[in-house]
């Protein structure tokens, strides 16, 4: 793609770029941080999670002014609409995936006991797959890949899937001893912010979509988490 | 389940749906003398509807909007080929009489241009020579149904005899849309009709255009693409001579198809 013609308006699109490559940045850290802390029940580090959110606020904030401000001044068309609609969307997924990162790390001051170790491995499975689909698909955001951001969006799917599988272990735990009530609530809200963060990653692959071919994806996504209609007779 | 819908390829744009076309250019060529300033255009233009030409200076635009009321027939050295058909009969015919042919697609240029008469002989000539008056009663009733059109009628009714170059700039160029609209075109033309005035006057002009656009077929070129967008609903894109891309306006201005209309409406053009 060719400059503007006015290249100060291709500084203002640099920069809100450059915002949010900074918060993605951000917000990987702070999820494999969340997830280390509640897995190794390091407080210390959970805390320095809770901290640092405040920066994603803020970047947050920033790239809305900075959306706003180039809109009124160059009245943007075609991409150049899109790519800025696009980050403001982008930057607010972003934004409350740090917010659910943070509530997972607070967690770990609530956890006073070391976790039963196939639930231990389930989580950080899921984090592991947030993770990965978080990386995958800013990489995707960064380089305009519709293809690896459908990818993600796909994929998805396995995390709730996961997640299903957590909740009815958890239930599981609850049920043969109350006194694992409040650990399992705890970890029950950790596993439910790690899938709410996947979501947030299809959102993203949905915005990319539509960034890429100015058409929003029509189809319904395919979806896993079947843990609202549940109750607890399961065996 | 997985599949994405793919990018939906050329086809014809929503607004010509279930809507009779009003012109249509078949392989239209013009040449100023050597110069090829329109390269095989054909094109459709829906009625009661809007369509914007837009594209950098020079390349064809005007040149193609004066063709469809044959204003080029006047300009030495202009040859042209193809054919311009206005509710599917020629107008290039030879039996077609062109002063009869530009009272039904009328012009509003790009500086308004009022005739040095009143405001009320400005809007009763057109009727006066195509003698579509019976008497002076019915000429009157024209001339202020037509100011009304305009939405000029309110602000010149106590001085309907003054001289229609003391009118503001917006006014002025009201005057000669109600100019326009008094022979009852079936089409309007508009070269840049908002270039010369201030940003109120430009969104009166707009607010007319559209209402004006539920009865007539309107074409209007304009540099200002944010005026495109808001004026119209099909927009065609112009480029050295060749009409590169014909969409409904809101998609043309948010995903164009061709990369050289998404360079130029994004302010690329190098």
């Amino acid at each position: 793609m060719p400059d503007h013609i006015a290249k100060a308006y291709d500084s203002d699109l640099t920069s809100l770029k450059t915002m949010l490559a900074e918060m993605g940045g951000i917000a990987e850290e702070q999820l494999t941080n969340a997830i280390i802390a509640l897995s190794k029940r390091d407080v210390a580090l959970a805390d320095q999670v809770i901290a640092r959110d405040e920066k994603l606020d803020r970047l947050e904030r920033e790239i809305e002014e900075k959306a706003i401000l180039t809109i009124a001044k160059r009245q943007p068309m075609a991409l150049d609409l899109r790519e800025i609609m696009v980050a403001i969307r982008v930057s607010s997924d972003i934004e409350r995936i740090g917010d659910l990162a943070k509530n997972t790390a607070k967690r770990t001051h609530a956890i006073s006991e070391a976790l039963p170790r196939r639930l231990a491995t389930g989580l950080s499975r899921m984090g592991a797959m947030a993770q990965t689909q978080l990386k995958d698909v800013l990489d995707a955001y960064g380089l305009k890949d519709d293809e690896k951001a459908m990818r993600v969006w796909r994929v998805d799917e396995d995390l709730d899937a996961l997640y299903n599988s957590i909740f009815r272990e958890l239930l599981t735990y609850m049920m043969e001893d109350p006194r694992n009530i409040s650990l399992c609530t705890h970890l029950l809200f950790g596993a439910k912010n790690l899938e709410r963060i996947g979501d947030h990653t299809t959102n993203i692959a949905e915005n990319i979509h539509y960034l890429v071919h100015g058409k929003t994806i029509s189809e319904g996504r395919p979806k896993k988490d079947v843990t609202a209609m549940m109750n607890a007779d399961i065996k | 389940m997985d599949q994405i819908i793919p990018n939906s390829t050329q086809q014809i744009p929503r607004i010509m749906v279930g809507r009779d076309v009003r012109i249509s250019a078949r392989n239209v060529d013009i040449y100023y003398g050597e110069k090829h300033a329109i390269k095989s255009l054909s094109v459709e233009i829906p009625d009661r509807a809007v369509s914007a030409f837009i594209g950098p200076s020079g390349c064809g635009k005007s040149t193609f909007l004066r063709a469809i009321n044959r204003m080029n027939d006047t300009i030495q050295g202009c040859r042209m080929t193809g054919d311009v058909m206005l509710d599917n009969k020629s107008i290039y015919d030879k039996d077609v009489d062109v002063v009869q042919l530009r009272s039904h697609v009328g012009m509003v240029f790009q500086k308004p241009n009022p005739f040095p008469k009143s405001i009320f002989e400005n809007v009763a000539y057109g009727p006066r020579i195509h003698g579509l008056a019976k008497n002076k009663t019915d000429l009157e009733e024209m001339v202020v149904a037509s100011l009304k059109k305009a939405g000029l009628f309110e602000e010149v009714k106590d001085r309907l005899h003054a001289s229609g170059t003391g009118l503001s700039g917006g006014q002025q160029q009201r005057l000669c849309i109600a100019r326009a609209i008094a022979v009852n075109p079936e089409v309007i033309l508009m070269d840049e009709p908002c270039s010369a005035l201030d940003p109120i006057a430009t969104a009166r002009i707009e607010e007319l255009i559209d209402e004006l656009r539920q009865n007539y077929c309107i074409i209007i070129v304009t540099h200002s693409m944010q005026q495109a967008a808001r004026v119209s609903q099909l927009t065609a894109f112009f480029h050295l001579g060749t009409l590169v891309e014909t969409g409904d306006t809101d998609e043309m201005f948010t995903s164009p198809k061709d990369k050289r209309t998404q360079d130029y409406i994004t302010g690329r053009f190098g």
